[in-house]
């Protein structure tokens, strides 16, 4: 078995006093790739933020390549390598895109490699962040967190909202950073066929609990599982595995 | 070029001042220590978002800092604009470590009574401050080479020199990893805290960092005119510190400068014009800038090209 890089161990969390995740247990290896699916308010969102200690961790214990992180702070955390592309993005309007990633670089990350990922974010270096398409804002929320030099990658509802020829694109960009094995990454999504397509392995979550965990092939074919706790079927425009372009235009 | 000009108008604007107000140097080079004063309002709220109305409270520190300096040990100006940044940034450290864990009206409120404790103790060590008669203090010659004279020609060169050094560090500054990463600690804290900046350090770190040059501010305050008084603690310092850089524009340095000249110059003519009523002037001017351009002067051009205002 592969080396773990993140562990939860029996993590309750929530916000203030409610519990939004309960006793959950979750292990990513070195260089994997998770889909984290479910429907709104299952706790995709809370289980990310938790790993990043956004929430208040009721119980439970959470490790880094061994290490407890359960009581350090948020940026404490990232500089031992989490990085979290939020739902919300929360691009910085006033700082233009460039400033954006000057902002958040630290360790050895280049500014150059971003571009490379996302050349339509060099184009637009000088434009402020307000002036930026959805596409391009989560372009640069994702080239944001590159920057801090993550090993583990917390990708939030990356497609929400997106145009499918963006969605495409944006895929295409997590396969690359995950290809060479350094970083892993959790992918939490709503288009359950596209975060299915990414993964190596899938955890199904319901109610603040993991009620499947198993690798992403398997799950994409149990259409039972998903449509009792998605609800609804996987969503016909999202690109298939091998089937993407490398476009990045 | 286009970086250059507002570095060019500035200096412009300063030989300006010098040419056609001959006569008025005392009052030109008050604006240039409020330029200061407000640059440091600038840094500490325009971009870090902390919000202050107890700014007076380092630049009082400086400028007793300076004058208890001048007085007890050495009246070279530059090494008591030194000590007066000491002092203010002591003060803004001291007082942020506690300030700087609150937020919104707390931490305004906060800020205010921290000048508050500063003027009273000011008031009370009456033997070393003065108290409520102010401080007097002769200053020696800018580094032992230039006296300050009657015209004012001495402090008003002395105090551009400073005003350019601040506002070059500040530029400087406001471009470093530091200071793009205050300005995101404005606009999402839990954002920067996620991608890897401790809050509440930056937080400390920015207040300090404007302390010390409100401590400058003070300090410079206190050479060109000899004399320190509670005032330089007062809450209508800091508030109109507040106004003028509401009125040129938060979070760019230019416009900390462009509102306080624009302040200084209508609160002089005005009061000028009617001793009485002058602060109905002041009232109109700025509610007129803030309903025309609520991102303040600086975004003049920028809505005159139908663009946004801030």
């Amino acid at each position: 078995m592969a080396e773990p890089v993140l562990e939860l161990d029996n993590v309750s969390a929530g916000y203030g006093p409610g519990h939004v995740l309960r006793g959950m247990s979750l292990r990513l290896e070195k260089g994997g790739k998770l889909a984290v699916i479910g429907r709104n308010g299952a706790g995709k969102t809370t289980l990310l933020n938790t790993v990043m200690g956004l929430a208040r961790l009721h119980g439970g214990h959470i490790r880094l390549e061994g290490r407890p992180i359960d009581r350090l702070p948020p940026w404490r955390r990232n500089h031992l390598g989490l990085g979290l592309v939020p739902q919300t993005r929360d691009i910085f309007p006033s700082l233009t895109v460039e400033e954006n990633l000057r902002a958040a670089q630290h360790g050895d990350a280049r500014i150059e490699e971003a571009y490379m990922l996302f050349p339509r974010l060099k184009e637009r270096r000088k434009n402020g962040g307000t002036q930026l398409s959805g596409g391009e804002q989560q372009m640069l929320a994702i080239a944001r967190t590159l920057m801090t030099s993550p090993k583990v990658i917390l990708l939030d509802e990356p497609l929400e909202g997106l145009a499918p020829v963006i969605r495409e694109m944006l895929m295409q960009a997590f396969e690359d950073l995950a290809k060479d094995g350094t970083r892993s990454v959790i992918l939490v999504e709503q288009h359950a066929a596209a975060a299915l397509a990414f993964a190596g392995r899938a955890v199904l979550m319901a109610n603040g609990r993991i009620v499947h965990d198993g690798p992403a092939a398997e799950l994409a074919q149990r259409s039972d599982l998903i449509d009792r706790h998605i609800g609804v079927a996987m969503t016909a425009d999202a690109p298939e595995k091998g089937t993407r372009h490398a476009s990045h235009a | 070029m286009k970086r250059a000009l507002p570095f060019i108008l500035l200096l412009a604007g300063t030989a300006a001042m010098y040419l056609l107000m001959p006569y008025n140097l005392a009052f030109a080079t008050r604006i240039l220590v409020m330029g200061i004063f407000v640059l440091s309002i600038d840094l500490v709220l325009g971009f870090a978002g902390i919000a202050t109305l107890g700014q007076a409270a380092m630049y009082g520190a400086g400028a007793y800092a300076a004058a208890l300096f001048a007085a007890h040990a050495w009246a070279e100006p530059v090494a008591g604009l030194a000590v007066g940044a000491a002092a203010g940034a002591v003060v803004a450290l001291l007082s942020g470590l506690v300030l700087m864990r609150a937020s919104g009206l707390t931490l305004i409120m906060l800020t205010i009574a921290v000048a508050a404790l500063l003027a009273e103790t000011a008031n009370r060590a009456r033997d070393l401050t003065g108290g409520a008669d102010g401080l007097r203090v002769a200053f020696g010659p800018v580094l032992g080479l230039w006296e300050f004279d009657f015209i004012g020609q001495t402090g008003f060169c002395y105090a551009a020199a400073v005003g350019a050094c601040v506002l070059g560090l500040l530029a400087l500054v406001a471009r470093s990893p530091f200071g793009l990463s205050l300005r995101g600690l404005q606009s999402s804290p839990a954002r920067m805290a996620a991608i890897g900046a401790p809050v509440y350090p930056r937080r400390v770190a920015a207040y300090t960092l404007g302390g010390a040059i409100a401590g400058i501010a003070g300090a410079l305050s206190a050479q060109v005119a000899g004399l320190v008084s509670l005032e330089t603690f007062s809450f209508t310092l800091s508030a109109e510190a507040l106004v003028m850089l509401i009125l040129g524009g938060t979070g760019r340095l230019w416009g900390a400068l462009l509102g306080t000249v624009l302040f200084m110059f209508a609160h002089h003519y005005a009061a000028a014009a009617d001793p009485f009523n002058w602060l109905f002037a002041i009232g109109a001017l700025v509610m007129v800038v803030v309903f025309v351009l609520p991102g303040g002067l600086l975004s003049l051009p920028g809505a005159l090209k139908g663009g946004r205002h801030d």
